[in-house]
């Protein structure tokens, strides 16, 4: 059962402030995620604390990298099921966990972070990873 | 054992997906929950047996890269079954003697 919208939405918020555009339907997913082009991070946000609490200030630091993605998107887990459930199709050889980052390039998935990547590590070195993967997918001369 | 608490009151493994390795043919992966008088209880759970076809390394290999197959929501594996708890993203193969 989804938790209370207003616990919620400061968990959604400290996302979409960074400019993430949040998806809460499977249209809005298909129209954000069908087709793509370029670089696209799709953040899985999740209110378990054990990692959300960490994957979060992560994104906040990763995007104030010099090389970012052209694109960021954001569902919730265990929120928003129809979009996650959709979102998770565009990367199906992932098993589902949450939360979880999605980098894609022209529709592939070129990287990705699992909640078992997330837990029990620092923001810094989540972020880390995430910004030598931007470096190495989201430049112009990939 | 170590490692940084995010819930106060819970193990320092609470929330983490671990490999659980058994004196028995079986090892489990998934995230652990707590340890109580019946055993270790982890959620959303793979289970590899030794007499699959594939490699038990091979098989945690896959679970780092492409996450764990949850094909059990809960499994408690009974305490004096556990040979070592490893969190996923550390996991090596254990030493021989």
């Amino acid at each position: 059962m989804p938790y209370n919208p207003a616990l919620v939405a400061p968990m959604r918020t400290e996302v979409t402030r960074l400019g993430a555009r949040e998806l809460t339907t499977a249209a809005e997913v298909d129209a954000a995620l069908g087709d793509q082009r370029g670089s696209m991070l799709v953040f899985i946000n999740s209110v378990c604390g054990c990692a959300a609490g960490n994957a979060r200030p992560a994104l906040t630091l990763a995007l104030k990298h010099p090389v970012v993605p052209q694109q960021v998107v954001t569902v919730f887990a265990g929120q928003d099921l129809e979009a996650v459930a959709r979102a998770r199709q565009y990367f199906a050889d992932y098993q589902p966990s949450s939360p979880s980052m999605a980098l894609l390039r022209d529709g592939e998935v070129v990287h990705f972070v699992h909640r078992h990547q997330i837990e029990g590590r620092s923001p810094q070195a989540i972020a880390t990873d995430l910004t030598s993967a931007f470096d190495k997918f989201c430049g112009a001369a990939v | 054992m170590s490692g940084h608490v995010f819930h106060p009151g819970h193990s320092a493994l609470h929330g983490m997906t671990v490999v659980v390795e058994t004196a028995g043919t079986l090892t489990y992966v998934g995230r652990y929950d707590r340890e109580d008088d019946t055993g270790v209880h982890l959620l959303d759970v793979g289970v590899h047996d030794l007499q699959s076809a594939i490699a038990k390394e091979e098989y945690i290999k896959r679970s780092s890269s492409f996450g764990v197959r949850g094909e059990h929501r809960h499994v408690v594996v009974p305490a004096n079954q556990v040979a070592r708890i490893t969190q996923l993203g550390n996991w090596e193969p254990a030493r021989s003697s």
